[in-house]
């Protein structure tokens, strides 16, 4: 009996450590809380003649604060464009309708975010609204380029 | 020449033969499995055999694995100046491949291999037959509480093993190599997510459990009743069992992660 009760307390004590390192790598090591606060969403659309390097669930920020993320990537095959969604906290609704987006890069060779820039319109953007304003990702070589070519300019003088 | 068709032929039919009667045995274990519920003393005995009894080594072995990667990743990561991802690096590999992989690959070795030699014992001992004499069916008296046991211990042994390893390279990076504390932890949360890795990785090690109890049960019930024929049981449930679950790791990672 006495055998049995301690073989009982091992395995209750081996299922609790089992289901203790779930939760440590649930809570503290995966980005749960994120998650959690990024349920309550709503969509909004931009278009970008070029996205870059930018993925699925990149971050959304404005003024450097991260309220959101990229959901979205897709091709118009009208337009040529690329329509990129994005969810937004729905704490943060106020945004006027004349808000840019640009899509920045975080260091040199860092990951790519969608960056807000509030505008001044009295209309504030709603649920699958379209973002107008929009400029597209730097893509380094292009920038290289222009560069080398300014450069080439400069000493031909 | 005919005599090695023949031989090949008769290799390839005692294949296929074993991977049928494993199909087979798996639906009568599946079959012992409700029957199993009513009496949960067994499970926990057997959860308390493979789970319990592997948590030592598996302890060790995460901690170890976790410093090593705390190691190596920061003197990768160092030449880049990008030290701060040293929690990324961790995380990322023991919560996708090393604590589901390596947690299936030692449990094979320490369980999968005990489960084989004592039910190999069993049958060799004709305890198994013995049981069946008295109108006790062995697949589910024997079989099934140990393949329900091995299937439950298994994901809460790579949960621990990828937690352990986590505080592993914690201590590497942040204690001995000086990454900032905060930004180990930061960068960790920012780019683990919980349902493509931490839940791919528990249905990963879900998967190795299956197929190494499953191993490692069908083994001992199928080995020859001699000393001989369990030893060699044994040593099978151990090779079959680390190959089925790094040939699955492969699959399940690309349907996984390959998008």
């Amino acid at each position: 009996m006495q055998q049995n009760r301690m073989l009982e307390i091992w395995v209750g004590l081996f299922v609790a450590m089992g289901l203790a390192a779930l939760f440590v790598l649930a809570m503290k090591v995966s980005n749960l809380s994120v998650l959690n606060s990024e349920r309550d969403t709503y969509r909004l659309i931009a278009r970008f003649d070029n996205v870059g390097g930018l993925k699925v669930r990149s971050p959304v920020s404005v003024a450097g604060v991260r309220i959101g993320r990229v959901t979205g990537i897709d091709f118009d095959n009208e337009t040529f464009e690329a329509v990129v969604t994005l969810a937004i906290s729905k704490k943060y609704d106020r945004f006027p309708k004349d808000t840019s987006a640009r899509i920045f890069t975080a260091g040199l060779l860092g990951e790519q975010y969608v960056s807000l820039e509030p505008g001044g319109d009295e209309e504030t953007l709603k649920d699958g609204d379209e973002i107008r304003l929009t400029q597209s990702a730097l893509v380094l070589e292009q920038v290289i380029g222009q560069f080398l070519y300014k450069a080439a300019e400069g000493g031909g003088k | 020449m005919i005599g090695a068709v023949r031989r090949l032929g008769r290799i390839g039919l005692a294949f296929f033969e074993r991977l049928g009667r494993g199909h087979l045995f798996l639906l009568a274990v599946l079959r012992g499995l409700p029957a199993v519920l009513l009496r949960p003393r067994l499970v926990i005995q057997q959860i308390h055999a493979t789970g319990v009894l592997s948590l030592l080594i598996i302890l060790v072995s995460g901690l170890f694995v976790g410093m090593v990667l705390g190691l190596q990743g920061y003197n990768t990561l160092v030449d880049f100046g990008a030290e701060e991802s040293l929690g990324v690096v961790v995380a990322l590999s023991l919560v996708r491949e090393l604590g589901p992989v390596v947690a299936a690959l030692l449990f094979a070795g320490r369980a999968g291999s005990a489960l084989t030699a004592e039910i190999g014992l069993m049958k060799a001992t004709e305890q198994l037959s013995g049981m069946e004499m008295m109108a006790v069916d062995p697949v589910h008296r024997v079989v099934a509480p140990r393949f329900l046991g091995g299937i439950l211990a298994m994901p809460l042994l790579a949960a621990i093993f990828s937690a352990i390893g986590v505080l592993g390279g914690y201590f590497v990076g942040v204690g001995l190599l000086g990454v900032d504390d905060g930004a180990f932890w930061s960068q960790m949360q920012a780019k683990v997510d919980l349902h493509d890795d931490v839940a791919n990785g528990v249905i990963k090690s879900l998967v190795f459990g299956v197929l190494v109890t499953w191993i490692a049960v069908f083994e001992g019930y199928d080995a020859e009743p001699t000393s001989e024929g369990v030893s060699r049981a044994t040593t099978r449930t151990v090779v079959h069992a680390s190959l089925a679950v790094l040939g699955s790791d492969f699959v399940l990672t690309a349907l996984m992660f390959g998008d």
